[in-house]
């Protein structure tokens, strides 16, 4: 009785080439759409964290202030840090990597009858570790650039792009306010943070030569950290509390008048944003889902009721009713699945695909697969049955006599 | 000569729609008794009752009232699949609109009770050919309906009916849709199988001319019948 089933529902889904494959269709739009876009939204947060782990690995930015959210104030009672400051760190705390201080202040950069402005920061050679950046050309500062404040400097690709075009920037001397400098490197392209700043936009100089010429003080504005990377970051941070907390003699009670940023903490903020789009991707996919449901449905009804009258033929010459159901549940089966397959390959094809061309990683989910899978044949079955069921139903002369 | 029990016998067998004030007879203690090989015609004007009495008789419809008896046998109370069995096994089914299934080969067509009754693939498309030879149509096994002519899809109706060997044809005009001569070529046909197969049919038809091939003819008017023999 099933193989005569399977014969039959082989021969209606042959006879009615078009309605079969537009309920495959169907199918397939449904199941396409979900495994694209879930794939798609995976593969976004995938990159976005990637990112912003670019930023710098296992860092942390010590700030003096206090960490409060709005527009910043400038107010001149902070006290910044020293140098002294940063060599405490890497005397006293366990398992740093690098100590990079870090001074800016946007100039406008001059060479030839060029000009563009551009943030200058005073660092040291720390600044490549931390940042985990390397040289396109040229060499970092030497010892004694740094010791005496020599003036040379280290262009972004920005900068270089902006001044020199094409030209080569090595040796070059650029103005920067009131005195000019020597280009002795090219840093590699960084492209934007995750934020939206452009990283290349940069000209980095010793620190001693920032204080002396540009800032006109001693002070260190942002001294940021990198861990080892089996140690937790979190621990570096505690003590590096403990440490600023001593050196600036706060008692006890009273609140840092400095703060501490780990990297972890937005990486975590992001990462639940981008959770936040997957899921907004998910449910696009699922309406995606239920209007290809709906679509199926749709067929499905229609073939019913166009199908009555054949359901009364097969009635009236001695088809039990059970006999009728089993073909047209055979044949919701096959085309749903049918369906379901070819959605399958179709949506990691497109999710591949576009994976490739929005440069993002290809992330694979199993789970996203089978609930697509899953659904939209249940939708295919669940409506080639039900309708049946009823027309299956009628008097055989009712199903006859339907136009 | 022993008692031989008719092969259908309708004993007051009534049709009632409809309930209590609203109720209508379609049939109203009606008698008919059916030899086997007969050949018969029911005549009678529209909603006089003639194709509720051949549903009845064709097992797609119970009467409400009075009892059916196949071969001496009460089938009146039975159910959906009880009635299909009797379809399937004793009857065979030619309509005024073919009923054929569209798209679906000649052969396919006829072959389809016997996919119901379980017969094999093989002795399956043999029974169709060979019952397609019967009605003339060996050149057009692989033609569908909508590539047949009127009296063409009507003889492949007659294959369908035959095909499962059964006791009766059952023909709601039949010839309905046809013009008058290949109206007398499916009569003609019909009177062959009743004749050759010992094959009983019961027609139902509003032409005379039609009539006239059959044996006994059955005159229907209000739901009863006014006038039984020739």
């Amino acid at each position: 009785m099933l193989w005569n089933a399977f014969v039959l529902a082989l021969r209606a889904i042959y006879r009615n080439m078009m309605r079969s494959i537009l309920t495959v269709l169907g199918v397939v739009i449904g199941v396409a759409s979900v495994i694209a876009m879930v794939f798609l939204g995976d593969g976004t947060t995938a990159y976005i964290t990637q990112n912003i782990s670019k930023l710098g690995s296992n860092m942390l930015i010590i700030l003096p202030g206090q960490d409060k959210s709005g527009p910043r104030t400038q107010d001149t009672s902070i006290k910044l840090f020293k140098i002294e400051d940063v060599e405490a760190i890497k005397r006293e705390i366990y398992g740093i990597k690098a100590v990079a201080p870090g001074a800016s202040k946007g100039v406008n950069a001059v060479y030839s009858n060029k000009n563009y402005s551009t943030s200058v920061e005073g660092r040291d050679n720390d600044y490549f570790i931390v940042k985990d950046w390397g040289l396109e050309d040229g060499r970092i500062f030497l010892p004694n650039e740094l010791k005496s404040g020599k003036a040379v400097c280290i262009i972004g690709q920005t900068v270089k792009k902006e001044l020199f075009g094409e030209q080569n920037a090595m040796g070059a001397n650029i103005r920067l306010e009131k005195f000019s400098c020597q280009i002795i490197g090219v840093l590699q392209t960084k492209g934007a943070s995750t934020f939206g700043l452009d990283q290349d936009n940069i000209i980095l100089v010793p620190l001693k030569m920032f204080q002396r010429r540009l800032s006109g003080n001693l002070d260190i504005p942002m001294i940021q950290v990198s861990a080892h990377d089996n140690i937790s970051t979190e621990e570096v941070k505690n003590n590096l509390l403990e440490l600023f907390r001593e050196r600036r003699r706060i008692r006890h009670g009273l609140e840092d008048d400095f703060y501490i940023r780990d990297l972890k903490d937005i990486i975590e903020t992001v990462g639940s944003t981008t959770k936040m789009l997957t899921l907004l991707l998910g449910a696009v996919a699922a309406i995606s889902l239920l209007v290809g449901g709906i679509g199926i449905m749709n067929i499905m009804l229609v073939s019913v009721t166009e199908r009555t009258r054949e359901i009364g033929i097969r009635l009236a010459i001695g088809a039990f009713e059970r006999e009728v159901l089993l073909q047209f549940l055979v044949e919701a089966i096959v085309l749903s699945s049918l369906g379901g397959i070819i959605g399958i390959f179709l949506g990691i094809s497109i999710a591949y695909f576009a994976a490739m061309s929005f440069e993002i990683p290809f992330i694979f989910n199993k789970e996203i697969v089978l609930i697509a899978f899953f659904f939209s044949t249940l939708v295919g079955v669940v409506f080639g049955y039900f309708p049946a069921r009823k027309a299956a139903r009628l008097d055989p002369i009712d199903a006859l006599r339907h136009e | 000569m022993k008692t031989k029990s008719a092969l259908i016998e309708l004993r007051d067998v009534s049709k009632v729609y409809g309930h209590m004030s609203t109720a209508t007879y379609a049939l109203k203690n009606v008698n008919i008794k059916i030899q086997r090989g007969e050949f018969i015609a029911i005549m009678g004007p529209s909603g006089s009752g003639k194709s509720t009495c051949m549903n009845i008789i064709g097992c797609l419809d119970s009467p409400s009232d009075g009892s059916f008896l196949f071969e001496g046998l009460n089938v009146t109370g039975l159910n959906r699949n009880q009635r299909a069995v009797l379809r399937r096994n004793y009857l065979g089914f030619v309509f005024q609109g073919f009923n054929l299934l569209g798209r679906t080969s000649a052969l396919e067509n006829v072959e389809l009770p016997l996919i119901y009754k379980g017969v094999k693939a093989l002795e399956r498309k043999e029974m169709a050919t060979k019952a397609l030879e019967m009605v003339g149509l060996a050149d057009v096994l692989s033609h569908t309906p909508g590539e047949l002519s009127g009296g063409q899809q009507q003889r492949v109706a007659i294959a369908r009916a035959i095909v499962t060997q059964p006791l009766i044809l059952l023909a709601d005009e039949p010839t309905g849709n046809l013009d008058s001569k290949r109206s007398r070529e499916i009569m003609e046909l019909l009177k062959k199988f009743n004749k050759e197969k010992n094959i009983t049919i019961i027609m139902v038809t509003h032409e005379e001319e039609m009539a006239l091939y059959a044996d006994k003819i059955f005159r229907f008017k209000d739901g009863m019948i006014v006038e039984g023999e020739k």
